[in-house]
């Protein structure tokens, strides 16, 4: 057993004095929020759990799954384009890429609200400058207000997904594929079974950030009069003035998605990360546990030996 | 399959990458069975040569075949076809390379990846695949090693189940790109051990390395190339005893 070493730990004052100011405003703040009448927690309490609100919360729901959905397929059907030998197919994903960045989300949302106006009210599929027509639809019917919000919030996904992917299928070392062809594999199989699985570890990331940031950007679709979690809050304080109680339901309610979210990729970079390094960090359920029966039990045991600490590495 | 097919044979093979004239004219044959050890100094295209072998890199010119088959393309009447992306694979199934870089897939254990080729590309049933991936684990020393990740490995491991891997998919033709290059000193002695069992079982090797005591004992024959060119071939006890290019005989001069 090596003696441990018995030393006074240096003083950081500094650290202390930080950390005082930062308590300091911390309570200033709460005190604040907390009894300003302004903030009306009665009203926001009343409305956090109405019908309304939950529907709309469902509503955002629907809109972030549905359009994060599309983006991704989409994203690596276009990343995959543009990484094509052929120069019209990695030129289209690229034109795609271009428009669908180049200009703002909520220009396209209001687009596609208003994509009767473009088409007419019966826009159809035929061989042009013929009488042939395949099938024409009535445009007021298919597009919807959600259904505007789902092509807008989704095609335009697409694009940033396209680039987070590509990027991903980038980061995998050359001798991974070559190694692939070596067993015999095709071009498909090998993206399938030996790049993509690799990508993923660069791509989960990213996506984790697109989809909290579609939770929020779906907020748009209440532009185009959807009722989704902003928009339900919007009706309700235009019709009885609660407007900051309603906007701190509203908030409140994102935030608390956007934390099982932030939960929710742990666990899935986790998997991802499998073989990339030799140890994966712990959840943090273990981490509690191991504090737990360390304080317990095993303080004063020394750290037990790395599971390969006999190798040659 | 002996019926004086040679394995390997290379007439006249060109390759560019782009203005670099890397093979200029490699005549080479290979008979079943034989082990053939290239060496030279890096750039001369010995690793080119080999990776032009499964089609990794295209030929510019000249004619090479894998056991009587043109690699990468097909000949019809007088005429030359290129060859599809699928079939091209399928001819590569039927030849084992194993890299400098190992370059095993790290999101697999070596189970996993010894079992993949022969799932994934012949379809075979996992069962079967995976007694057999167990014996050639076992083959290589590493059965104790069949759950871990490669990241979990050493190098020498590492390259043993890269061999493995290479041998699940039955081949008849083994390529070793340099295979004990990336190692250290002392990792690459079991890497050699089981190149040397594979080629007393009689498998067909090209092996690039710098191992002169490896072709030595364990090559048919000895290939010195430099500048895109062999400058030398022969016995290897004979060309390392005695060279006769003026080149080899300073590059064996330095490397014994």
């Amino acid at each position: 057993m090596v003696e441990p070493i018995r030393a006074i730990p240096a003083r950081h004052p500094t650290r202390w004095i930080g950390t005082a100011v930062v308590v300091a405003f911390a309570v200033l703040f709460l005190i604040g929020v907390s009894t300003s009448k302004n903030f009306q927690w009665g009203v926001v309490g009343r409305y956090f759990t109405t019908t309304a609100i939950l529907q709309g919360l469902l509503r955002t729901l629907e809109l972030t799954v549905i359009a994060m959905a599309i983006g991704i397929v989409l994203g690596i059907v276009l990343a995959v384009m543009r990484l094509s030998p052929v120069p019209v197919v990695s030129g289209a994903a690229w034109v795609y890429i271009w428009f669908f960045r180049g200009t703002p989300v909520l220009v396209q949302l209001l687009f596609w609200y208003n994509i009767a106006s473009l088409t007419g009210p019966h826009p159809a599929l035929g061989i042009p400058f013929t009488h042939i027509v395949f099938f024409h639809v009535d445009a007021n019917a298919l597009i919807t207000p959600f259904a505007a919000a789902i092509f807008g919030l989704g095609l335009n996904e697409a694009a940033y997904m396209a680039e987070i992917v590509r990027a991903g299928i980038l980061s995998v070392d050359e001798g991974q594929t070559e190694a692939a062809h070596s067993l015999g594999m095709t071009r498909l199989k090998t993206m399938r079974l030996i790049v993509l699985p690799q990508a993923m570890r660069v791509i989960v990331p990213p996506t984790g950030n697109e989809t909290i940031s579609m939770l929020k950007t779906s907020a748009l679709a209440s532009d185009i009069t959807l009722l989704e979690l902003l928009g339900t809050a919007r009706v309700i304080y235009s019709r009885t003035f609660e407007t900051i109680p309603l906007l701190i339901v509203a908030s409140i309610w994102y935030l608390i998605v956007t934390s099982i979210l932030t939960g929710g990729q742990f666990y899935v970079e986790r998997y991802f990360a499998r073989g990339a390094s030799r140890e994966q960090p712990p959840t943090p359920l273990q981490r509690l546990r191991a504090l737990f029966t360390r304080n317990l039990t095993t303080f004063h045991a020394p750290p037990p030996p790395p599971p390969l600490g006999g190798d040659h590495r | 399959m002996n019926d004086g097919t040679p394995m390997v044979k290379a007439e006249g093979v060109h390759k560019s990458f782009g203005r670099l004239h890397v093979l200029q004219g490699i005549d080479m044959e290979v008979a079943p069975r034989d082990v053939v050890v290239i060496i030279g100094p890096s750039g001369s295209g010995k690793s080119t040569f080999l990776r032009c072998i499964n089609h990794l890199e295209k030929i510019d010119g000249g004619r090479l075949s894998v056991d009587g088959e043109l690699v990468g393309y097909e000949q019809k009447g007088d005429k030359l076809h290129e060859l599809h992306d699928k079939d091209v694979a399928r001819k590569r199934a039927e030849i084992g390379m194993v890299f400098q870089r190992f370059n095993l897939f790290p999101h697999m254990t070596a189970l996993e990846n010894v079992m993949v080729g022969p799932i994934a590309v012949r379809g075979e049933s996992k069962a079967a695949v995976r007694e057999r991936a167990l014996k050639l684990l076992d083959r290589v020393g590493l059965s104790v090693k069949a759950d871990s990740y490669p990241a979990q490995l050493s190098g020498g491991q590492q390259q043993r189940v890269a061999i493995a891997r290479a041998l699940a998919m039955q081949p008849k033709l083994m390529l070793f790109d340099e295979p004990t290059s990336a190692l250290d000193p002392e990792l690459v002695g079991e890497v050699l051990d089981v190149m040397r069992e594979l080629a007393r079982e009689g498998m067909t090797m090209i092996v690039v390395t710098h191992e002169i005591g490896f072709a030595r004992e364990v090559g048919d024959a000895l290939v010195f190339m430099d500048e895109g060119v062999i400058l030398e071939a022969g016995n290897p006890r004979e060309v390392v005893t005695n060279p006769q290019n003026e080149r080899c005989r300073q590059f064996l001069s330095k490397v014994l």
